[in-house]
């Protein structure tokens, strides 16, 4: 690959979310486990239940703060390395990002400071009502950040407007209830409840496997596990949604994931297994299962789903579109300022405006999308297939993944259940092992639906070789660079403080404790320090 | 839907860019102070009891602080598409040295205490030091650029062309407006440390506080006189239509000196603004000397706000002039978003903005109090 300010601006992107989200499920999730965990303190009195807030609380803390300087980088580098797409879809896209600060980081970094600082100078309900402050304020966090996104996958509620060259709201409540967005909301929380759980299960056997802390580690196994199975099923309910809705607004993406190469008869095969081959048009050793895809896709036995060469078909009509809506544009703005369009070509252009985005396809090959050849067209049809092979099997084995957590959470609760968690060494050990596991599956799950966007940056409406600033090469490598060498420091010192504290487990709770005679009965408000 | 037009467009573009100014201004006076604790860091604290001190009196509240930057990279995104667009990726380098910089901080916050190490935590001490100043600094050199103008073109698609370089960025002004930001948060910084610590720490930022605020005081002046003498100025030249679409390319512009004094000729009451920048230095200055943290940082307060109003003053209805193109310049009347959407966002903001002042407050009022080596030896805390 040479220097190309496209890839390289692609790439930091990649880099940079992908390693933002390698903090942002577990605080997501963990901050809800912190907040039920003190709730059982606060019912029931019980210092070991404030005990384990505390010890998972530590953890959370590390990983929080690297999740807080990892999201500075998200917030900026639209405007920073996507200049034009921040031009272009500003007005729609920039609004759910300034309602989560005002609605959410603002809870979440307010009251995480009262979560670490605050034991001894609040009330036991007051301390708890700042937890789930924090645990909302990172939840509603993500609902907006989905919003965005969601409206990327599926840009609804919005049209574009020639004379301001952009896209811009026309309703604001579609984007909010974007059907795209809410499924992806519910599925990526999930997602992070279940990060969090299978961490503190995790780290919870490693205790029993050393015999150490067994009274923290099964009482934060029983939580981590009855809340880690709902969500579980949550994720992969939910992400089955995701699949029908899918079927509905990114057919391509669909189409891909599966490596359908051709429409098939209702209902459709599932492959199983195979090795698409983009070049070739075709999957090798491929393995199908009958009904299965059809089933998921279309929840019907007579809906086809379409295929990728009929959908490239499609695109070619669209294309054809787009020419005509960029020519119509052309015209409109060539119009002396003040004058009122002909009524012929603002029809022209209203018909044919949303595929305006993929004249801008052509650009790759031809400046003027007016003048490509049939051949370009043609060339730029098949551009709107993403990569087959990496979304083929990145959704495979996060689906893979999602079967096991259900598995291996059932397994936990039922043991949970009948008290006999540290019985099984091996299943303490896979719990162990499993750790890394809702990394992967995350991870994965963003590669599935943002490589499953391209060419798209906005979805049918901008190209994302479009969207890039007018920067040199170098320059993004620079600060790609510079990136990849601090977030790889960051990370390894992130790693090393987690092991430290895993290692050194819960701390005796030496703050001052009030004798319990009620379990409901609060703290008097503590004294401040030095107040 | 026609709710939106309750209020025409031109009064939410005013409002907007009201909001824009009450953001940075929140930004400035809230984490001012966080990142004038971390550029102080080595002046004012030498053992690490002290350093600890200095880190923990921020430590329960800095991470709310900087909310009011993400909010503002926000809120300029949502309210000012353009003006996101072409800032972040003209000043592009800059931009990734203050994010590389603030980077470390939360970090350094949080990692500092996790081991006794000393190299170990000198290291940590370098990394919040540079989180504090050179953000700090930067911003003041990307305000300096915006006064001179930055050079941009946009061309017919709205697309942008930027055709300085980051050393370009570094002139003299810019340097100038860089030294005042950084007096201002080592100002505000030691105002914080005097409030809320004890001993050698707040003794010693009484007098490093006194030596910014004296700073901050010249800087602006000097900055004020180059701004009259030695720096053009840009005003529209065709006529506006304040209710038109955000379309930069349907004005004319010129570049002209004094041209950022013409609303301060226009309305001498104006006048006001700069002058609270002085004043607010001035009783800082005062209330340091006579080590009353609390009224300290509210002149800092006042000061700041004053010299960010005073650039705001100046500059209305430009908002980023193009010294390659005046023509491209971004306006208060078309660099805005839609009609609808800065609606949407007014109405959350009015919603929001006093709750989140509401809860920050109570946060202020739980955590009041000094923080000294014996709060902070304290076991079971959660202390840095």
């Amino acid at each position: 690959m040479d220097l190309d300010i496209v890839a390289l601006s692609r790439l930091q992107f990649a880099m940079t979310a992908l390693y933002h989200f390698l903090f942002v499920p577990l605080t997501i999730g963990l901050s809800i486990l912190l907040a039920i965990m003190e709730t059982v303190y606060v019912m029931t009195g019980r210092p070991i239940w404030r005990q384990m807030t505390k010890f998972w609380g530590t953890l959370f803390g590390i990983n929080f703060a690297i999740g807080v300087a990892t999201g500075l980088v998200m917030e900026f580098q639209f405007g920073m390395n996507w200049s034009y797409y921040s031009h272009y879809v500003g007005d729609v896209f920039g609004a759910p990002l300034a309602i989560e600060g005002l609605m959410a980081f603002f809870l979440e970094a307010t009251f995480v400071g009262l979560f670490f600082f605050g034991w001894d100078r609040l009330s036991r309900v007051g301390h708890l009502v700042a937890t789930w402050a924090v645990a909302l304020g990172s939840n509603f966090s993500a609902l907006w950040i989905l919003i965005a996104n969601g409206w990327m996958q599926n840009p609804v509620g919005s049209r574009f407007n020639p004379q301001t060259m952009r896209m811009e709201v026309t309703s604001f409540f579609d984007v909010l209830f974007n059907p795209v967005a809410q499924a992806k909301f519910v599925h990526t929380v999930s997602a992070g409840y279940v990060t969090a759980s299978v961490f503190v299960l995790g780290v919870s056997a490693w205790y029993l496997l050393q015999q150490r802390h067994a009274g923290i580690a099964k009482r934060s196994m029983t939580v981590a596990a009855s809340f880690g199975l709902a969500s579980a099923l949550s994720v992969v309910v939910l992400g089955d949604e995701s699949g029908y809705l899918s079927t509905e607004h990114q057919k391509m993406k669909l189409a891909a994931i599966e490596a359908m190469w051709h429409t098939e008869p209702a209902p459709a095969a599932f492959t199983a297994f195979g090795f698409p081959d983009q070049a070739a048009r075709e999957t090798h050793f491929a393995v199908h299962v009958p009904w299965v895809m059809g089933l998921i896709g279309t929840r019907s036995l007579t809906t086809e789903i379409p295929g990728i060469t009929e959908l490239v078909a499609l695109a070619e009509k669209r294309i054809a579109q787009g020419q005509r809506a960029y020519q119509a544009l052309q015209q409109l703005r060539a119009l002396p300022p003040g004058t009122a369009p002909p009524p012929a070509l603002q029809q022209a252009f209203d018909e044919n405006a949303p595929q305006l985005g993929y004249a801008l396809l052509l650009r790759r090959y031809v400046d003027d999308p007016l003048q490509a050849t049939p051949a370009q067209v043609a060339q730029a049809a098949w551009d709107t297939v993403p990569p087959v092979l990496p979304l083929f099997w990145s959704f495979r084995i996060m689906v893979g993944l999602g079967m096991f957590f259900i598995a291996l959470m059932a397994v936990f609760f039922v043991l949970s259940a009948r008290r006999r968690l540290d019985r099984h060494r091996w299943l303490l050990k896979l719990a162990v092992f499993a750790i890394p596991l809702p990394w992967v599956a995350a991870e994965l799950g963003w590669i599935v639906a943002e490589l499953g966007r391209q060419p798209w940056i906005i979805e049918g409406l901008l190209p994302t070789a479009a969207a890039v600033s007018d920067l040199g090469a170098m320059t993004v490598l620079l600060t790609l660079v510079g990136f990849t060498a601090l977030y790889t420091v960051l990370l390894v010192i992130e790693m090393g403080l987690m092991l430290k504290a895993i290692r050194q487990g819960p701390q005796p709770d030496l703050s001052p404790e009030v004798p319990l005679q009620h379990p409901v009965a609060l703290n008097p408000p503590a004294q401040g320090a030095s107040s | 839907m026609t709710l939106h037009t309750l209020l025409d467009y031109e009064t939410l573009r005013v409002a907007w860019w009201l909001l824009l100014g009450v953001l940075l201004i929140a930004f400035a006076i809230t984490d001012g102070f966080d990142l004038g604790t971390g550029a102080l860091l080595h002046l004012v604290a030498r053992t690490d009891t002290e350093r600890r001190i200095v880190i923990n009196s921020i430590g329960p509240v800095w991470e709310g602080n900087q909310v009011w930057l993400i909010l503002g990279g926000g809120a300029i995104f949502a309210a000012w598409p353009p003006l996101y667009a072409v800032s972040f990726s003209g000043f592009y380098l800059a931009m990734f040295a203050i994010l590389f910089a603030l980077i470390l901080r939360p970090v350094g916050i949080k990692y500092r205490g996790k081991r006794d190490g000393l190299a170990w935590r000198r290291n940590w001490d370098i990394a919040l030091c540079i989180g504090g100043a050179v953000p700090a600094v930067i911003f003041g050199v990307a305000v300096g650029n915006v006064l001179q103008g930055v050079p941009f073109v946009l061309d017919a698609d709205l697309r942008i062309r930027y055709e300085g370089t980051f050393l370009g960025l570094l002139n003299p002004y810019a340097l100038l407006c860089g030294a005042l930001s950084l007096a201002m948060v080592a100002m505000h910084g030691a105002s914080w440390l005097v409030l809320k610590t004890g001993g050698e720490v707040a003794r010693r930022a009484r007098s490093w506080g006194q030596a910014a605020a004296g700073a901050v005081i010249v800087l602006y002046a000097v900055g004020g006189v180059a701004l009259w003498g030695a720096v053009d100025g840009y005003r529209i030249t065709s006529t506006v239509n304040p209710g038109g679409p955000s379309n930069p390319l349907f004005k004319t512009a010129v570049r002209a000196p004094q041209a950022w004094f013409d609303n301060l000729a226009a309305h001498p009451a104006l006048w006001g603004v700069p002058l609270l920048g002085f004043i607010g230095a001035a009783a800082a200055f005062a209330a340091l000397r006579a080590g009353r943290g609390l009224a300290a940082l509210a002149a800092g307060a006042l000061s700041i706000a004053g010299i960010i109003g005073s650039v705001g003053a100046a500059m209305f209805p430009m908002i980023l002039p193009s010294s390659r193109d005046p023509r491209s310049s971004l306006t208060v009347w078309d660099a805005s978003s839609s009609h609808l959407t800065l609606f949407i966002m007014l109405v959350t903001a009015l919603v929001f903005v006093p709750l989140i002042v509401a809860y920050t407050s109570w946060v202020y009022h739980v955590m009041r109090g000094k923080v000294d080596a014996e709060s902070i030896a304290k076991p079971g805390g959660h202390a840095y």
